[in-house]
């Protein structure tokens, strides 16, 4: 089952925690959510996938117009815990050029809040 | 047994069903004792076929996928009866030309099987298309 596990907020940074397959439909509903946040002037992010160790190029590319998207409200996008074939496959497709990758969210937390 | 032993497996055309071609894929992973990451590997290049079958070649039933198994490698073989592509004339995406302009963002499965596998070949015509994917034990 694919999902968003969890949402949260620190230090003005939202942390998105998903579990299972990111395919387009766990793709989207975290499109939906970061829309959501950009609308109210939160556009800092953090997806925390330690929950999720396999994806498709279709989530992948969501993901893409997310960073697109906080491109234009000068916003940015890390990702923390990624299982080794995620982190090779954002760096296949050049993700990883445009976010931060950290280990874990401790890490993550700590260089970006 | 045959020299080469080989699984097969037909899978409808439903979502998400490529997940159980990498369930397969992690059996005969483990049983060749090949590392996690080329298993993840393997894993990844499937989905990406799968979901170009079932996405592009209008397929209308069903897509066949082949594990074949030899000392040295395992061969994935991803069959469709579908209309055929020409994949020289696909473009090599570049996420520098898609950020901030009109370009799709997707396209990617076919640079990702290519950058996973250690050789990968397609023989497409109108009565469908193969992809033949080879990831080596050793590299």
């Amino acid at each position: 089952m694919s999902k968003i596990l969890n949402v949260e907020e620190a230090n003005g940074l939202v942390i998105i925690s998903t579990q299972g397959y990111l395919n387009k439909d766990l793709g989207e509903e975290i499109q939906k959510v970061c829309n959501e946040f950009v609308d109210k002037g939160t556009t800092s992010f953090l997806f925390n996938l330690s929950q999720s160790n396999i994806v498709n190029s279709i989530g992948a590319s969501i993901i893409i117009e997310v960073i697109e998207s906080l491109q234009e409200v000068d916003g940015d996008l890390a990702f923390c815990e990624l299982a080794p074939i995620i982190e090779k496959t954002f760096n296949i497709m050049g993700l990883t050029k445009y976010c931060k990758t950290f280990s874990s969210q401790k890490e993550a937390l700590e260089a970006l809040s | 047994m045959s020299k080469n032993p080989s699984v097969e497996l037909k899978l409808p055309i439903l979502k998400n069903m490529e997940l159980i071609a990498t369930q397969t894929a992690e059996v005969v992973s483990k049983h060749m004792a090949l590392s996690e990451e080329k298993a993840g590997e393997i894993s990844m290049a499937i989905i990406e076929a799968c979901i170009n079958a079932f996405e592009h070649s209008n397929s209308k039933e069903e897509i066949f996928i082949h594990f074949i198994i030899s000392e040295d490698n395992l061969t994935v073989k991803v069959i469709d009866q579908g209309v055929g592509f020409d994949a020289t004339q696909v473009a090599i995406p570049d996420i520098d030309n898609k950020l901030n302009t009109t370009e799709r963002k997707r396209g990617w499965g076919i640079m990702l099987i290519k950058e996973l596998m250690d050789y990968v070949h397609f023989t497409s015509d109108s009565s469908g298309t193969t992809l033949t994917m080879v990831k080596n034990k050793e590299k």
